[in-house]
């Protein structure tokens, strides 16, 4: 039984900040921001906007690529690290927006910015294990960067929702694999608004340990080289990490670019290789491979190889393209009101 | 008092080593110059260390790493002069040979700075200026050497450029190299257009947060010719000289009495003048430092330090190759540590162990380490015999 992707859809807010406006504003130095975390600008949620909104918008467009009844869904996992409630899921909320409900099983996950990807393991697995017909994997983040902070050029919202089910997959799943270890590079608190990061511990030890680790052994376990890949894409904490594991693991930078999403997205944290993917599929073709490689500090990755079926060219034209939506009619903010969309601002009530 | 040699260095890679304790960077350091000794044992021992409290959370090194070494209950002590405290910890190793009280004594530097972040490093480091004169002004490392960089650029025409020039020769050093942090080579564009730090300095005239650790052996020189069969170094000059330590309250901003005082002294003691120096390795916390020190150690006239790296003359291969070693800038800085790096260079010039970077044959090295912003000056003059 071929399991895979039988719908996906990503979701973009529509505002954006500038790296130059938030180095305005803490006269920082925007060449070298740029410069050093290869990134122009991010995206920014309104204040109506958050994971539940962006994740209900995901599915949606992954609904009308997949075609089916969602009351067939009998799962949804949404991975966030900005779950607007601490205690009531987002899953529930999501899932009776979409027409999922009641009779379906809810989880909220929570594994910093890979939590997007385990959500789709945990979802493809259940389809696999026939448990259930279809199931929603979604990674969604309005993520956090502290004022100042060099998070806050980075870190931006979105959502990508993909579908799990055995018939007329549009990506099947060839192969699977994770790596993890404790390793604390980057946390947030209970009680606390924004994540603290161990700096420079954050790249070699954490991020390129892991994703590299990962890159190397799912492709030792399928006996694959980055030749048998058409496409690949990696999580994306800024625009340069990504593109040095692509060199190390010996991928040319025209498989990495069309996932490559960070230089004007930003961080979506959770949703960052999920939405990566989204933009892949948008203009795969069929036979195509992809290897993904997600990463969530604490840490680990996901790995996952997808070879693209016939049933691609027929959904494509569904639901908005990822790059479509990161590229129309941007709407640019200044930094009081990217302060006041952010709640790091806010009015006194009467 | 005893003619006092180095007999054993021993030091490992530097940079962030996240997977190493204290313990381990320091201990390495300490067996490597021990077995470069030939000796079994050391019968005393210091480790200089700035701030094992703030960046490690860790006092009483003495006993913490005499401990370590397994060389029983001698004595180990632990010697603080902010920056310059590697310097000192040898002068003090030093002084315990000279003077009889022992005969093999191990002294080491330590820092482990890379454990805290960027902001708590920075304050860590800031305790080595005047806290309540400068500190609780804003001020902080770059900003002190900026203002004397700004003085020096003012008053004697020093420029932009030269500072780079300063940075790329140490870093071309530095390649050469094996235990340096940085071990790439950088371009004068690159120094001008990195990162502002502090006007005019910008990131790569500022010398890097590092861990790691380095250790030297001391004996009597007479015992010393039966212990070793390389070649031999004596300490030629030993000497140690303090300044005001806020910056506003000295004579002039563009000039380093500390160190002039102490080389005055060092000289004296070794019968010589800068003249007869083969090498110097010199205090270069940032680029301009290094100009300055050049200055008071006489090898540049007063004023003329920015000179000497544009035109080669203080490069491997011109008349004083200055900090053949890469410098703080290259080689790294674990503060506590720098002091004891910059002998074990001079020590291996002057045996011809340094490979590709080695000045040719040597007589005289000079080494110089500095605390804070030249509060304190630690002079060394190092001679084959």
């Amino acid at each position: 039984m071929d399991v895979g992707i039988v719908g996906f859809g990503s979701y973009v807010p529509r505002h954006r900040i500038k790296v130059e406006e938030i180095a305005r504003i803490w006269g920082a130095d925007a060449p070298a921001y740029k410069k050093g975390l290869m990134l122009r600008e991010k995206s920014v949620p309104t204040p109506d906007q958050d994971t539940i909104t962006m994740s209900v918008e995901a599915s949606r467009h992954a609904l009308r690529r997949a075609g089916i009844d969602p009351a067939k869904i009998g799962a949804i996992y949404i991975g966030s690290e900005s779950h607007p409630y601490a205690v009531k899921p987002s899953g529930t909320v999501v899932a009776e927006a979409i027409g999922a409900t009641p009779e379906i099983h809810c989880a909220d996950l929570e594994f910093a910015c890979k939590a997007g990807s385990e959500g789709m393991f945990i979802a493809m697995s259940l389809v696999k294990a026939q448990q259930v017909e279809y199931a929603l994997g979604i990674g969604a983040d309005t993520s956090q960067g502290a004022p100042g902070d060099a998070l806050e050029y980075s870190a931006s919202a979105g959502a990508a929702a993909f579908l799990f089910g055995a018939s007329k997959v549009l990506a099947v799943c060839e192969d699977s694999y994770s790596y993890m270890t404790d390793t604390p590079d980057f946390w947030r608190r209970e009680y606390q608004f924004y994540p603290r990061h161990a700096g420079r511990f954050t790249g070699e030890p954490a991020y390129f340990k892991h994703v590299l680790a990962c890159g190397r052994g799912l492709m030792e376990k399928a006996g694959a080289t980055p030749d048998d890949f058409d496409w690949v894409v990696f999580h994306q904490p800024n625009g340069k990490f990504p593109m040095r594991a692509a060199q190390e693991l010996g991928f040319p930078k025209e498989k990495v670019e069309q996932g490559w999403l960070c230089p004007t997205l930003g961080n979506t944290y959770s949703g960052s290789s999920p939405m990566g993917l989204a933009a892949i599929l948008d203009v795969a073709k069929p036979g195509d491979r992809i290897l993904m490689v997600s990463y969530g500090s604490g840490a680990g990755s996901d790995g996952f190889i997808w070879r693209v079926t016939g049933e691609i060219t027929r959904v494509q034209g569904l639901a908005p393209h990822t790059r479509a939506q990161l590229e129309n009619d941007p709407i640019y903010l200044d930094y009081g009101t990217y302060a006041k969309f952010r709640g790091k601002i806010r009015k006194l009530s009467a | 008092m005893r003619d006092v040699a180095v007999i054993g260095v021993g030091m490992n890679r530097w940079g962030e080593l996240w997977e190493k304790s204290h313990r381990d960077i320091w201990t390495e350091a300490a067996l490597q110059a021990i077995a470069d000794a030939g000796v079994e044992r050391v019968e005393s021992m210091y480790v200089g260390c700035m701030s094992g409290g703030l960046f490690m959370g860790q006092e009483h090194l003495g006993p913490l790493l005499a401990e370590q070494l397994g060389c029983g209950p001698i004595p180990g002590t632990r010697v603080e002069s902010a920056c310059a405290s590697g310097g000192l910890s040898f002068r003090q190793a030093y002084f315990d040979v000279a003077s009889g009280a022992h005969d093999i004594v191990l002294a080491t530097g330590l820092e482990k700075m890379t454990d805290v972040d960027g902001a708590a490093a920075t304050y860590a480091l800031s305790t080595a200026a005047d806290q309540e004169y400068e500190c609780y002004q804003g001020i902080t490392f770059p900003g002190l050497y900026a203002m004397m960089a700004r003085a020096h650029m003012h008053r004697y025409g020093t420029t932009r450029r030269q500072l780079a020039d300063v940075a790329v020769k140490n870093h071309q050093h530095g390649s050469m190299n094996p235990l340096a942090q940085f071990q790439g080579k950088i371009t004068a564009e690159q120094v001008e257009t990195s990162v502002l730090v502090a006007d005019p300095l910008r990131i790569l005239d500022c010398s890097p947060i590092t861990d790691g650790a380095a250790a030297v052996v001391l004996a009597p020189v007479e015992m010393a010719k039966k212990l070793t069969r390389k070649p031999l170094v004596r300490v030629a000059a030993s000497a140690h000289a303090t300044d005001h330590m806020a910056l506003h309250d000295r004579n002039d901003l563009c000039w380093i009495e500390s160190t002039a005082v102490a080389a005055r002294s060092a000289y004296e003691q070794a019968g010589i003048g800068p003249a007869k120096l083969s090498f110097c390795e010199v205090h270069d916390c940032f680029t301009i430092a290094e100009v300055m020190v050049i200055e008071a150690l006489g090898i540049a006239e007063k004023g003329k330090g920015g000179e000497a790296a544009s035109s080669g003359r203080t490069a491997l291969g011109g008349a004083i190759p200055v900090n053949p070693s890469g410098g703080l800038k290259s080689k790294g800085h674990p503060v506590g540590a720098t002091g004891i790096a910059q002998i074990r260079e001079a020590v291996m010039q002057l045996r011809e162990e340094c490979g590709p970077r080695q000045v040719g044959k040597a007589r005289y090295g000079l080494t110089q380490n500095m605390g804070g912003t030249g509060a304190s000056s630690v002079v060394h003059i190092f001679e084959r015999i």
